[in-house]
């Protein structure tokens, strides 16, 4: 279907919310990453099976050319949608018209669905979320979501992901008929502008002021490039923002198109996520297919194209300039700057490069304003932010916030508190570019501003729970072992300080550290802070610096008592055999390579410490579970 | 350098992009392959019109091409941050040990298993993860890397 004016968008619009409506039920099944691993697709296969096979009508797309009576009344839509965030309890079926959310949903359980559920409109409880006793049968109620402010990822879970039919079902692309239709650029910017969205990826930099520095240059051809370059390790808000409303993504892309006289779109995607680019493929060939992407665009002068590029494994690839290289077909290393991305980027041409999760932003604030938008959130920060929530804690998945929100409240009502019987420690902030919260940060509002304030950012938005079996100085090494294989090797200052801090925070752990060795890294820190060249070297040391101002005892303890108060770090264990479980069998003696073990038969057995290598044959060996690790 | 390699596929692959396009070439050829065969280095030289090192260039850099050939099963452990606080260490160090593989050899000698960590996958809420052929294997731990294994042997 080939929409050429507002009128054929209209009806299209109208057509398909019809169809959609006569579907009396709806069954979501999420397809987003994390569900598909859990078996969801198989059930979302079953269900259609187990509904026809019941006689009933079962819609799984929307028909291409429309009729009246394509779909009839009370017939059941059985739909993949995209990530609900709610990972940890996938797979995840959504019914509706209730809004009932049922959880680990397996195989075994569809029959029991259809039967109760889909035929006879009863709740299988046992399938929903349940804490301290109490069912929460709506998803709504589920206190992961209650308190949480859905209006970027509204869509995800909600819609069918894969049907550019359901998005203007409802109210698709209604932002950019509007910025198309009714709005000049310079309205455009405006709204952006008043608006104050700042870039999600990491910067925090205003999404209008850079529109309009683009939007000024004189040269003809400009791009826009999508940063979906999800590359700091536990983020994934932009993963399920492409895999679950791409159409969203398209529709902040062209307005973007629009705004700053651009007529081709890039979108960047990790290597990694190769479901995201199945689906933003589909999307852009379903809106090409509907002709809201191409030349004329309803009728008007205005042309769009999108583009994917697939990353191949570099997390370097998420700096600007390193991107727009790579989508050159070069090696992706970040130049110097200035000239900055907004005058010479894309194939030397004014490019607009912005995050995924920021794009997504903008259909929003041009349909409902950049009043509204501001209305969520601090002043200087305003909207919402996603942030993926992980590691130690009980409710892990996607959440979406108003900035500003405390992250006790993160943690504690919409995390659920700390997994199994782990006691809090800190919260890693914004990968290995961004540093940690401590105890006495919990407080502290989730925003760009006040997350400067105590040396962390807010970077894309993960947020890694650590408990007190967490070693932070193995955790600063894990950062600085990642940020070194990243480093793109251009620079000095990157290349080779990375490795030196690597070095002595391996020499740390192993138990080998030396007095002076903080102070030498706190100096590489600053030295490589002001001198490297791009922002992974700019932010390398920062987990660094971060763990020792927040636990500077816990170094000194792997460097002056070789001991690791976690009890985290595999080098600084001591073996000990507990001598009211020892039997005095003498196979752990047998089984010590180094001859390190003693003892009379049938009386308790004694490491020496001095001879011992920590292999840990002792503890395998041991029936009795009498070898300890302290 | 062998004189019977096809290069068909290849043409055929060149045809689908633009001349500069190298990284989307180089991905389509490692699709068929799954890895970069020295051959079709100095023939995309002469096709795309320019070096030999600068495609060499591209295809060292890029952590996803490899110049090696690969198992017939790519085991990925996901090594990210929610993963690393979930212990995935343990399951890389005992797939590594049940393999004979290390951080620097990476395929059995048989071609049947290749060993890589990856930095993220994305699938933090199913932490620790891991996958065989792109398919997400989620929540691991070393006994259900064992079964996994065990799995994949008895099948050949």
């Amino acid at each position: 279907m080939l929409l050429k004016s507002k009128y054929d968008l209209d009806s299209a619009r109208l057509t398909y919310g019809g169809l959609v409506d006569k579907q009396s039920r709806k069954v979501l099944v999420c397809a987003g990453t994390g569900c598909v691993a859990g078996g969801s697709l198989k059930i979302y296969h079953k269900l259609i099976e187990t509904i026809q096979a019941k006689g009933l009508e079962c819609v799984v797309a929307l028909a291409d050319e429309p009729h009246d009576d394509d779909i009839h009344q009370g017939s059941v839509g059985v739909k993949r949608s995209g990530c609900h965030g709610f990972c940890e309890m996938g797979p995840l079926v959504r019914i509706e018209p209730e809004g009932w959310l049922y959880t680990k949903v397996k195989l075994e359980d569809v029959d029991e669905i259809v039967d109760r559920t889909i035929l006879n409109n009863e709740c299988v409880e046992r399938l929903c979320y349940k804490k301290n006793g109490e069912i929460y049968r709506q998803q709504d109620e589920i206190p992961f979501y209650k308190m949480q402010n859905r209006i970027v990822l509204e869509h995800c879970g909600h819609i069918d992901a894969t049907s550019i039919k359901e998005y203007l079902a409802i109210g698709g692309y209604k932002a950019f008929e509007k910025a198309l239709l009714e709005m000049s650029p310079e309205d455009i910017l405006n709204e952006m502008s008043a608006s104050n969205l700042r870039g999600r990826g990491g910067g925090g930099f205003p999404l209008g002021r850079k529109w309009a520095s683009v939007a000024r240059q004189k040269e003809p051809v400009k791009y826009v490039v999508c940063n979906g370059d999800e590359g700091d390790p536990g983020a994934f808000m932009d993963r399920s923002i492409m895999e679950g409303d791409p159409h969203r993504l398209l529709e902040g892309m062209m307005i973007a198109g629009i705004a700053t006289g651009a007529e081709n779109g890039y979108i960047y995607v990790r290597a990694e996520y190769p479901l995201a680019v199945d689906r933003l493929k589909g999307a852009i060939a379903q809106a090409e297919q509907f002709g809201l992407l191409g030349d004329n665009i309803l009728g008007t002068d205005f042309s769009f194209r999108i583009h994917i590029n697939r990353g191949a494994g570099a997390f370097v690839c998420g700096e600007g300039s390193a991107l727009t290289a790579s989508i050159e077909g070069k090696r992706g290393m970040p130049r110097v700057k200035p000239p900055r991305t907004v005058e010479h980027g894309l194939f030397d041409k004014p490019t607009v490069l912005n995050n995924v999760e920021t794009l997504a932003n903008v259909p929003l604030i041009i349909n409902k304003g950049a009043d509204w938008f501001k209305s969520i959130g601090p002043e200087n920060s305003p909207g919402t932010k996603a942030f993926a929530l992980t590691g130690n804690i009980s409710n892990t998945g996607l959440i979406e916030v108003p900035m500003g929100t405390s992250l006790r409240k993160v943690i504690y009502e919409i995390g659920g508190g700390m997994r199994g019987d782990g006691k809090f420690k800190a919260v890693q902030i914004g990968g290995p570019s961004g540093g940690c919260l401590v105890t006495p940060n919990l407080d502290i509002s989730l925003d760009f501003d006040s997350l400067k304030k105590v040396g962390a950012m807010i970077g894309s938005g993960g947020l890694v729970v650590m408990d007190d079996k967490s070693c932070m100085v193995e955790v600063a090494r894990f950062f600085m072992n990642f940020t070194q294989n990243e480093s793109c090797g251009k620079c000095v200052p990157c290349r080779e300080g990375t490795k030196r801090m690597l070095e002595i925070l391996e020499r740390i752990v192993d138990g080998r550290g030396e007095e002076g060795d903080i102070d030498l890294l706190l100096e590489l820190a600053d030295t490589i802070s002001s001198t490297a060249l791009c922002g992974l070297g700019k932010t390398a040391a920062f987990p660094v610096v971060s763990t020792i101002k927040n636990f500077r005892d816990e170094y000194e303890a792997h460097i002056r008592d070789k001991k690791c108060p976690a009890g985290n770090c595999k080098k600084l264990v001591t073996y000990q055999i507990d001598p009211t479980l020892c039997k005095g069998c003498s196979k752990c003696a047998r089984a010590c390579p180094v001859g390190a073990i003693s003892g009379e038969i049938r009386s308790p057995f004694k490491i020496d410490p001095a001879k011992c290598i920590k292999c840990g044959a002792c503890v395998s060996n041991c029936n009795f579970k009498a070898v300890k690790e302290v | 350098m062998t004189k019977d390699f096809d290069f068909s596929q290849i043409d055929a692959i060149l045809e689908n992009h633009e001349k500069t396009a190298i990284i989307a070439i180089l991905q389509d050829i490692q699709e068929i392959y799954h890895y970069l065969p020295a051959e079709i280095f100095p023939y995309l030289a002469k096709k795309l019109n320019t070096a030999e090192a600068r495609i060499y260039s591209v295809a060292t850099f890029y952590e996803n091409f490899s110049l090696e050939p690969k198992g017939k099963y790519v085991l990925k452990c996901c090594d990210g941050t929610a993963c690393h606080v979930r212990k995935s260490t343990d399951i890389l160090e005992y797939l590594r040990g049940e393999l004979g593989l290390s951080e620097s050899k990476t395929t059995t000698d048989d071609l049947m298993f290749t060993l890589e960590t990856v930095s993220c996958l994305g699938a933090c809420g199913l932490a620790p993860v891991m996958t065989v052929n792109d398919e997400v294997h989620p929540a691991m731990t070393p006994d259900k890397a064992a079964a996994l294994l065990k799995e994949l042997k008895e099948a050949e």
